[in-house]
């Protein structure tokens, strides 16, 4: 990441925990089953090494691209987030928001890192930039979150829709009266805070109730070989942050 | 071409209802591309396999299990998830409304346009009293058998429902802790609030394109044509210099800048 000639090498690390409710697709003696590629004529298996990426351009015509032509194809922006412009944090809608990722600093970048913060917190601006990973552009505004760097990756403005693509009708003054029911309406229920809790997953909580239930019974319990499993790991993604962000790898 | 609702509920505050339609506000513009198989230059399929045997395991013999610990898995039926289903409503219930900024960026996970079914003076009254208010609502809804939290907001006189992150997913930085390490000098932070504000504006998101996206199409077509052009490799590039020097010589750079403009 560059701000004017200052660079701060990051690593990036996604800020959300995947699904609590995640299942997983077993065979019929509950081992752990994989996703494979296969050819649809001759029926065989393919490993990663045997398939390309490809753009259909006519039909069943495809133009073969390659990973290294996508990342020589945008030589300055790989891989470097060239903060270009500040604006004030709290100023972006919410409709561009797409996905977060804390950023933590490199080895011998905490100092450089620590200053981009500290100045981002104080003035309450967030950088934007666009940078190209895994063949893909990005928009990313960058926030600073509690002397954390957070990166916000956002949608582009071609890909919002208007009203008027969706064809909602054109706004209507509404009478006073209605829209002053409505502010009491909303008066009456406000709070001064947000509270996560309201988020919580019901039915992800239901899930985990009947895991319970079942683990207690003792019934529908499958256990495998963990060796056979050992491509399957459970990551602590907080563990990982802290570990990073303490300037360990 | 108008597009096609993908959903009908309806937006309940307290006794009041207002019926509304739902549609995406987005409109994915990546470049798609088809996994292939190299040599026949076919498109694959995919399919679950046993990874011992490598066996093909058909869709009717695949089960569903929650891992309690490493190896172990709970099956969870057909039935047991069809129990889990949510009854289904058309109900978006505002449970309490926030004010505006009070939710971080991290909960937003998807746009949703709302338009009015009906009835247009309830729609836009909405819209407006929330704008007065600087209001946001927070929502609970049941689509397509799931249950759904978000957030209702207007946006230039029209309702947008968001749908937000589950409360468990989201890693707030409270978690964290600074990084360590060496703090900057004052005279470091005073150049750094110089330089940014020598950066700063306003957030104009049409200023922004996926040039990259164009970029990639270009080179498709080219290549389509059998006239690729050679690229060159990338090449990492390092800061060697001390901080306070880096700073300096971006202020200036970006005052020579702003002159020669």
């Amino acid at each position: 990441m560059t701000f004017g000639l200052v660079s701060v090498p990051v690593s990036l690390f996604p800020a959300a925990r995947s699904n609590r409710a995640s299942l997983r697709m077993l065979g019929p003696d509950g081992q752990p089953l994989a996703r494979k590629y296969f050819a649809e004529k001759t029926g065989k298996d393919l490993d990663a090494d045997e398939v390309v990426r490809g753009y259909e351009v006519d039909k069943e015509k495809y133009v073969i691209v390659t990973d290294e032509e996508l990342e020589r194809l945008a030589p300055e922006k790989t891989r470097d987030i060239d903060l270009k412009q500040f604006v004030p944090a709290e100023s972006i809608p919410p409709l561009y928001f797409e996905r977060g990722y804390f950023l933590t600093p490199a080895a011998g970048s905490q100092k450089a890192y620590k200053l981009l913060a500290e100045t981002m917190d104080k003035s309450g601006l967030a950088g934007i930039a666009t940078f190209v990973m895994r063949g893909k552009e990005y928009l990313v505004a960058i926030f600073s979150d509690k002397g954390i760097l957070r990166a916000e990756t956002m949608r582009f403005a071609d890909e919002l829709r208007t009203p008027s693509d969706i064809g909602l009708p054109k706004k209507k003054e509404a009478p006073k009266a209605t829209v002053t029911k409505f502010e009491k309406l909303i008066s009456g229920k406000s709070k001064k805070q947000f509270s996560p809790t309201k988020l919580a997953d019901k039915q992800t909580d239901s899930l985990l109730k009947l895991v319970k239930k079942k683990q207690a019974k003792r019934s529908n319990i499958v256990k495998v070989d963990e060796e056979a499993d050992k491509d399957h790991k459970v990551v602590d993604l907080v563990q990982i942050l802290k570990k990073s962000l303490g300037g360990k790898k | 071409m108008a597009a096609r609702a993908i959903w009908k509920g309806e937006l309940k505050l307290g006794t009041t209802k207002v019926p509304v339609k739902l549609y995406s506000a987005v409109q994915d513009r990546t470049v798609r591309f088809h996994i292939l198989d190299d040599r026949a230059k076919k498109r694959v399929k995919q399919h679950m396999i046993d990874p011992d045997s490598g066996d093909e395991v058909p869709t009717e013999e695949i089960q569903k299990g929650y891992e309690i610990e490493p190896g172990r898995y709970v099956i969870l039926t057909k039935e047991d998830l069809e129990k889990l289903q949510p009854p289904p409503s058309r109900d978006i219930e505002i449970v309490e409304f926030v004010p505006q900024a009070k939710i971080s960026q991290q909960w937003y996970e998807r746009p949703y346009y709302l338009g009015p079914d009906g009835d247009e003076k309830d729609y836009f009254a909405l819209a407006e009293a929330l704008q007065h208010k600087e209001s946001e609502g927070i929502a609970h809804w049941v689509m397509r058998n799931k249950y759904y939290a978000g957030a209702l907001r207007a946006v230039d006189d029209y309702l947008f429902l968001f749908t937000l992150r589950d409360a468990n997913e989201v890693i707030l930085a409270d978690e964290l802790t600074k990084p360590s390490g060496a703090a900057p000098t004052q005279k470091e932070l005073a150049m750094a609030k110089q330089l940014v504000e020598m950066l700063q504006g306003e957030f104009n998101p049409k200023e922004y394109k996926d040039e990259y996206r164009e970029r990639v199409m270009e080179f498709i077509e080219k290549k389509a044509k059998g006239h690729a052009p050679r690229l060159k490799a990338v090449k990492a590039k390092r800061q060697t210099a001390a901080l306070d020097n880096v700073l300096a010589k971006s202020i200036e750079s970006l005052r020579k800048e702003k002159r020669a403009a």
